[in-house]
């Protein structure tokens, strides 16, 4: 098969996120270094919402974590925090996110030009990502002595059950008093309703984005999902936001309506399942791109989409919505999940990422693949790597089954 | 590339694997006229050029008979006179449906991987897996052990041929495998018992790869230096191995046989 020359299209409106990104790490550096403003560290999918209802700045280590593997540092400081007794068999972006704390070097300082992440006034998680953050948060609880709040959910949710949410209900209730201790500002329930109103319109609109992707050609990569999906994930509840996914929107509605893709001559769309190879991802970006494929979906970038905060009760919103995610649902929902999202974006292949230190975010381990592949007919790829660790990775043996897959659609077709 | 009169009209398929590079020229009607193998050393594009050359002495030829070149394997873009490039894992499928012309699960050991290749009816692939990244249980685990065990590589199949039993290496890992063989030779095991539970270790990481039914086809670099690992894996799967003809050249016969179709189809 001739490799066609690569072909990134860039996208215009990354110029703006940019900027909205360094607004963003400004304004954190900035707090962290007055007496007024207070910094609360979020989990990606922790209460946000609620945290900048009370005026908090929200930090999110885990948009560090990717940023240490996007950039390759992780590998060099992952081992810092192994030598703290932290396994290598643990989740890499606690892992290197420590190593970077631990080295006192961070990524942040070139991208965005700030000495490196903002001290913390208080450090929430929630438990739906994986069980890994209260112990990534709690080192930090004890390096800061600061206040550690968090949320226990459920793992593996059938179906998101009245007693469930209210038992998060509950666990949310149950953090006012402290974020009014940290905070000096009272709850005020309609501010939190303007937040989570926010965030929701923000996250209808990334869904919009992720949507155009049904098109074909497809406007849009799950590479470029990874790098643009960064509001939606640190900037959710924030209006600025909102407005960078209507330009972005734009941008790619004026590319359906020429008719343009995101990969030239697109002949396969893929589906990504897990984790992005963070330190591959250019390389993976622009080998399928060189097959004329596109992976025009994906689990993960679909992650950031929370409709269930346009419910009235603000509570109840949240605590759908993060219970919702896909991560902490059971097989058999994941399952229909993904059926349904290669149905509608009408894939040819699903790439499976198998992440080593990422078991809560590797959905082929309990044979969904083999499962999958019978009832959509359509063939997989099992990739062994990790989010951050590329000492966990084989590019050669990655690339090879990359070729390999889009050589027997070909085949198929031919 | 001029093709000369008197020249015959030859395909060439290079397989440039992590331990031996592999060459082979077929005629137009898919013929092998001849083969070459050479250690892949560490310069790739050397190795390709020199097998090249041998094997176009070997067919009593010039490069000018080559009409089309296909190369394959974990070096296949340096082959600096390559038309095109395949993976590994489709030639192998090519080559072994040539030779077998028949549904079949293919098993390839090779130098550094493993790879399971089921092929439909039709001769199109169904569907592929690799090992995962760690050597175990592939040729490079057969070289760590020999070289733990002081002996050379083409000992291990008399030994294991001539052993009713085998210790069991359990380890997924070749640097642990290596820590229980210690153990073995500290308890006065022979050598040749623990040469076919090396053996048994091999085959042990290939079955839980995938479910290898109807006809199963063994190929690569280690099946054909060790045809004992064929009869292993026919015990432990209680069905008749395959093994292809001439093993270690299916990819690059693959290969050929894909520069003479697109050839054929210009």
């Amino acid at each position: 098969m001739g490799a066609r020359p690569d072909a990134i299209k860039k996208i215009t409106a990354t110029g703006a996120m940019r900027e909205l990104m360094a607004a963003h790490f400004a304004e954190l550096d900035e707090a962290s270094h007055g007496d007024t403003e207070k910094v609360a560290w979020c989990t990606s999918v922790g209460p946000a919402e609620l945290l900048r209802s009370f005026g908090f700045h929200v930090y999110f280590p885990e948009n560090h974590g990717a940023m240490l593997g996007a950039s390759r540092m992780a590998a060099d400081l992952i081992p810092a925090a192994n030598a703290l007794g932290y396994s290598p068999d643990i989740c890499s972006y606690l892992t290197s996110d420590i190593g970077s704390y631990v080295r006192k070097t961070t990524p942040l300082t070139r991208a965005f030009d700030v000495a490196g992440p903002p001290r913390p006034d208080i450090l929430v998680y929630n438990t739906n990502q994986c069980r890994d953050v209260q112990d990534w948060f709690s080192f930090y609880q004890r390096e800061f002595d600061v206040p550690l709040i968090g949320i226990s959910t459920p793992c593996s949710v059938g179906e998101v059950t009245r007693g469930i949410i209210d038992g998060i209900v509950g666990q949310l209730e149950a953090m006012v008093p402290v974020l009014e201790g940290v905070s000096g500002v009272g709850f005020d329930v309609d501010r939190l309703r303007e937040v989570t109103a926010s965030s929701y319109r923000c996250s209808t609109l990334w869904k919009a984005v992720l949507e155009a992707a049904r098109h074909r050609p497809s406007p849009f990569t799950f590479f470029d999902g990874t790098i643009h999906m960064g509001p939606a994930v640190v900037l959710r509840g924030d209006e600025r936001a909102e407005q960078y996914y209507e330009l972005l929107l734009a941008e790619l509605e004026q590319r359906i309506d020429h008719g343009v893709g995101a990969v030239e001559d697109e002949a396969h769309r893929l589906y990504w399942e897990g984790m992005p190879v963070w330190g591959a991802l250019r390389d993976h970006a622009e080998q399928f791109a060189s097959l004329r494929t596109c992976v025009v979906a994906s689990t993960y970038c679909n992650s950031w989409v929370f409709e269930a905060l346009g419910e009235e009760d603000p509570f109840t919103g949240m605590a759908l919505a993060y219970t919702e995610l896909f991560i902490v649902r059971s097989e058999e929902y994941k399952e229909r999940y993904i059926t349904s999202m290669c149905r509608d974006f009408d894939i040819d292949a699903i790439v499976y990422h198998d992440a080593k230190t990422c078991p809560n975010n590797s959905n082929n381990r309990y044979g969904m693949p083999a499962r999958l592949g019978a009832r959509l007919g359509i063939p997989h790829v099992v990739v062994n790597g990790d989010l951050n660790d590329l000492r966990l990775y084989s590019e050669e043996q990655t690339r090879t089954q990359f070729e390999a897959l889009i050589e027997q659609l070909a085949e198929h077709r031919s | 590339m001029n093709i000369e009169p008197n020249h015959p009209k030859l395909f060439c398929g290079v397989d440039v694997g992590a331990s031996a590079t592999k060459l082979v020229l077929v005629d137009q009607s898919g013929e092998v006229r001849s083969r070459t193998v050479r250690p892949s050393g560490v310069d790739y594009a050397l190795t390709a050029r020199t097998c090249l050359e041998r094997a176009l002495d070997k067919a009593g030829t010039d490069g000018a008979s080559i009409e089309r070149t296909v190369a394959t394997g974990y070096g296949r873009d340096n082959v600096g006179y390559a038309d095109d490039t395949l993976t590994e894992i489709h030639s192998h499928g090519l080559g072994c449906y040539h030779l077998i012309s028949q549904a079949m699960t293919i098993v390839d050991i090779g130098g550094q991987d493993n790879k399971v290749i089921r092929i439909g009816d039709d001769g199109r692939r169904l569907d592929f897996t690799l090992n995962r990244k760690c050597a175990a249980g592939t040729g490079a685990f057969l070289e760590e052990i020999a070289l733990r065990l002081g002996i050379d590589l083409d000992e291990l199949e008399g030994l294991a041929r001539a052993s009713p039993d085998a210790v069991r290496l359990s380890s997924f890992c070749t640097v642990f495998a290596k820590t229980e063989i210690l153990a073995h030779l500290r308890r006065g095991v022979p050598v040749s018992e623990i040469v076919r539970g090396a053996f048994q270790s091999v085959v042990s990481r290939v079955v839980e790869m995938s479910p290898l039914a109807g006809c199963v086809v063994m190929s690569g670099g280690v099946v054909a230096h060790n045809p004992v690992i064929a009869t292993i894996l026919s015990e432990h799967l209680g069905t008749p191995v395959e093994v292809a003809p001439h093993p270690q050249f299916t990819a690059a016969l693959g290969a050929a046989l894909a520069a003479s179709r697109s050839s054929l189809s210009r």
